[in-house]
């Protein structure tokens, strides 16, 4: 690499090509290509990883056997426990509290303030987090947050674009009340004090975003995600509710029929710890860190897909696991930010996506699976992509357009996260268009519950990212924060009311993972494989083959 | 180019460095930094993070996101032959040769706790939680030391004056490091000022638009639950045509 000369932090070569862009950009001003048919739809989704050929397969056990999922996934639910029925005591509980969240990102939180603002005492409740309170995919949301507040919108234009974006797979009661609460949410946002971009008459700024047909994008510059969490977080700390970290759930406990608690072990001591709860909250979000397809990710370290996996070794019902969300734009240079987000809004604020002879080729806003398809298709199958020095392909991203029309500053004041990450490689994303390519962005299927957060099994409730059904196959923009927030809230609320009908503590057992090894041999399953992982492993893979456990 | 039946597999090749892990024979340069003051050699152009696994760390702390929103990643670093201590996110730096490097998992601040719902935006708020914000020296190390090149002993003047807005507005992209905190003289813990100024500017002084709280109002006056329940109960085809009607606004 280092014969390369380097302009502007690109390498030579790729100069000359972003030499084109700049000079068709004010050609480009007015022009958007058209948005796609629904036929041409289908036929550029043939190209996306969900769809292309390979990649999944069937489940082999459990409730929802036979449904497709990911091989990545498929590998963890065909996965042995990590502690095995007889190995240890969990009859003594080291926390006995009436509710156990697990996860705190936006979804667990929220939840953890609801079930106290419903009336369950901050000492009756117990947060826990395998790493940092707020080390969560919640911290890292930069778009936004929908809500149909403005006059011309309505919840009911809400739920069509959500609903027609993800092809009509929804769950529709609980789509209607993620609708249906958003405004209030945003209203909640702001008696906490949360920071929402204002016009200068003080109405939010709202823009659009993919498959929208209205603006309704709530964002905090950004750094929407990190707003909405720290305030909420600055909130809970504010009501002394009790929280553990670096203490990751690695199995649920269950009376045979009820969840009853959970094991938690400490990723520092290597000891375990048992909680007793009457209801729990499972919040532990998504799992880019998976990496379906080898794709890199935009997700946090921690996600890894362990709710899904500890709820369906206890019989919890999931759904639509056959699909992922790609971004369509994530990072694709400079090696160091390979996959991490740029948001959509950058697209909703003009940025056009450019092959390399600078045309724009697509509309920029579908929905995101056909946005990511069609970027695969531009690179993979027309050959039109730009090539890195690491042999990645990607199509650029013109982010100077942002300036040419909204003015001067615009980035550094709507985007200063993106500028920021970009300039600390000393690229000017101002100036010169950024290179993109799709990355592994959301997990669209879950843990299936109803309107208040309950699953099929007693004492468990999901919210956030680890749900499935509310966006059915694939997620709008600004839909997911909603989401947590609005199925946060529910599930805090319903968890109380259940508590005060005054439920009894249950045996503490995990007596359900004998079963689960019993379906795991009847199904031949012969494999080493254990999960939850908890975290993903990087390490070089020189010091790998040296590795010894002699200590 | 691929086959259109293994553009997957090409995909995939071309991301596995990032994805599975560094492998030595693809690196043509190197470096050496300094571990917890142990010598490493490492590929030139990972980031901090990357070179620290690439040696052989698995992290447990300090490592969130990744991406330079969470602030658990905070680093201490010195370069060879030049004696001032310089600081970094991880995830969002560079290696550069000769890299003396730490990491700070944990800064134990003190912070408050408080009623949001009874203050009022201005100096008593911050007084009665913080006292000890007037302390501050105007040595500007905080500022030096923020990674998100936030203007730092700004915000606590800014503070110090009561101004909550712009206290507010000049630390809004603060990750909460707690970098500043670990190099005041003066001991504060200026993130956590920064937030409860963040809270009462957002409550207090920039109201919730009339259109919204109308908004909430007619919702729960029930006006949109006839055409919602409505569409939970229309068929697919009947959904489809009306998704492909709907007009759409201009972003
Ligand atoms: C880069 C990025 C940008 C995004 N932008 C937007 C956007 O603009 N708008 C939008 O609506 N959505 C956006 N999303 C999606 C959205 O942020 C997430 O889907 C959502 O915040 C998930 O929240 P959550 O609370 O369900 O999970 P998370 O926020 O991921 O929190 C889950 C928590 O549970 C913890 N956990 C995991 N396993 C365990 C365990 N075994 N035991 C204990 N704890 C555990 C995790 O460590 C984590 O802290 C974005 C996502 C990413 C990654
Ligand atoms: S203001 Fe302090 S805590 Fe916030 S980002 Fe800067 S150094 Fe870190
Ligand atoms: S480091 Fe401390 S004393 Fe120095 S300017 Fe910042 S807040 Fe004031
Ligand atoms: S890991 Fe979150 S800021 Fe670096």
């Amino acid at each position: 690499m280092a014969e390369l000369k380097f302009i502007g932090g690109y390498p030579e070569y790729m100069r000359k090509h972003i030499d084109i862009v700049n000079s068709t950009r004010a050609q480009r001003k007015d022009f958007t290509p058209e948005a796609m048919t629904m036929e041409q739809r289908d036929e550029v989704l043939k190209l996306h990883p969900d769809y292309a050929p390979g990649g999944k397969r069937a489940i082999a056990l459990g409730p929802n056997k036979g449904d497709m999922a990911p091989n990545e996934v498929a590998d963890l639910l065909e996965a042995y426990p990590l502690i095995q029925g007889n190995e240890m005591d969990v009859s003594k509980p080291d926390y006995t509290v009436d509710l156990l969240v697990i996860g705190g990102g936006l979804a667990g939180t929220t939840a953890a303030v609801w079930a106290n603002d419903t009336g369950i005492d901050k000492n009756k409740i117990l947060l826990v987090n395998k790493l940092r309170h707020g080390d969560a995919n919640s911290i890292m949301a930069e778009g936004g947050t929908q809500a149909a507040d403005r006059e011309d919108d309505s919840p009911d234009r809400h739920f069509l674009d959500a609903i027609g974006g993800g092809h009509f797979t929804n769950k529709p009661d609980v789509l209607k009340e993620l609708v249906k609460d958003a405004p209030f949410i945003m209203k909640w946002l702001c008696d906490l004090g949360a920071m929402i971009d204002r016009e200068k008459d003080n109405s939010f700024v709202e823009k659009g975003g993919g498959g929208t047909s209205r603006c309704r994008m709530h964002a905090c510059k950004d750094y929407t995600g990190l707003e909405e969490l720290r305030v909420i977080r600055d909130e809970f700390r504010n009501r002394e509710i009790p929280y553990l970290e670096y203490l990751p759930v690695v199995e649920l406990l269950t009376d045979g029929n009820r969840v009853t608690g959970a094991v938690l072990y400490n990723l520092e001591t290597g000891d375990y710890k048992i909680v007793q709860a009457k209801a729990t909250i499972l919040a532990t979000g998504g799992f880019g860190r998976l990496h379906v397809r080898g794709f890199p990710t935009t997700n946090h370290y921690g996600a890894t897909c362990d709710g899904v996996v500890l709820a369906y070794r206890i019989g919890a019902k999931l759904r639509d696991t056959d699909t992922v969300q790609y971004h369509p734009t994530g990072a694709a240079y400079p090696q160091q930010i390979i996959g991490l987000l740029l948001t959509e809004k950058l697209r909703s604020m003009g940025a056009q996506p450019l092959n390399k002879d600078g045309e724009a080729f697509v509309f920029p806003l579908e929905p995101r699976d056909v946005e990511a398809s069609s970027f695969i298709r531009e690179c993979y199958v027309k050959d039109k992509g730009i090539i890195t020095p690491t042999g990645m392909r990607g199509i650029w991203l013109d982010t100077p357009m942002i300036e040419l029309k909204n003015g001067k500053g615009t980035i550094e004041k709507s985007f200063p996260g993106m500028f920021r990450m970009f300039q600390r490689f000393d690229l000017d994303i101002r100036k010169d268009p950024v290179l993109v390519f799709p990355t592994l962005h959301y997990q669209n299927g879950g843990v299936e519950t109803d309107p208040w957060g309950k699953t099929n099994i007693a004492g468990l409730w999901v919210a956030g990212e680890v749900s499935g059904g509310v966006h059915g196959k694939n997620r709008l923009m600004g839909n997911s924060t909603l989401d947590c927030l609005v199925f946060g809230r529910r599930s805090g609320i319903s968890t109380a009311e259940y508590l005060k009908s005054n439920p009894q503590y249950g045996k503490l057992s995990i007596d359900h993972l004998n079963n689960y090894v019993k379906l795991l041999k009847e199904a031949g399953i012969e494999t080493s494989r254990k999960a939850p992982v908890l975290l993903p492993d990087y390490r070089g893979k020189a010091v790998l083959a040296r590795m010894i456990d002699i200590f | 180019m691929p086959e259109k039946d293994n553009i997957m597999d090409a995909i995939a090749e071309s991301n596995k460095s990032v994805v599975t892990g560094i492998d030595e024979k693809d690196i043509e340069h190197w470096i050496t930094i300094w571990i917890l003051g142990r010598e490493y050699k490492v590929p030139a152009g990972l980031t901090i993070m990357q070179a620290m696994e690439f040696s052989g760390y698995r992290f447990v702390r300090s490592c969130g996101c990744r991406a330079g929103f969470c602030g658990a990643c905070t680093t201490v670093y010195r370069i060879e032959g030049d004696y001032r201590l310089k600081t970094a996110m991880a995830c969002q730096t560079r290696i550069e040769e000769g890299m003396y490097l730490t990491q700070i998992p944990f800064t134990p601040a003190e912070r408050a706790n408080y009623d949001i719902n009874k203050l009022a935006p201005g100096i008593e708020a911050l007084l009665t939680n913080y006292p000890e914000i007037l302390r501050c020296l105007g040595c500007n190390a905080c500022t030096k030391a923020c990674p998100q090149d936030i203007d730092v002993m700004e915000y606590i003047a800014a503070g110090k004056r009561g101004d909550v807005g712009l206290m507010a507005e000049l630390s809004f992209d603060c990750i909460q490091c707690g970098l500043c905190a670990i190099r005041c003289p003066a001991e504060l813990a200026q993130y956590n000022y920064a937030q409860l100024a963040r809270r009462l500017h957002g409550k207090y002084e920039t109201p919730i638009p009339g259109y919204c709280l109308n908004r909430v109002k007619e919702i729960e006056s029930g006006k949109f639950d006839a055409e919602l329940d409505k569409l939970v109960k229309t068929s697919n085809e009947e959904l489809r045509k009306l998704y492909t009607a709907r007009d759409i606004e201009k972003a």
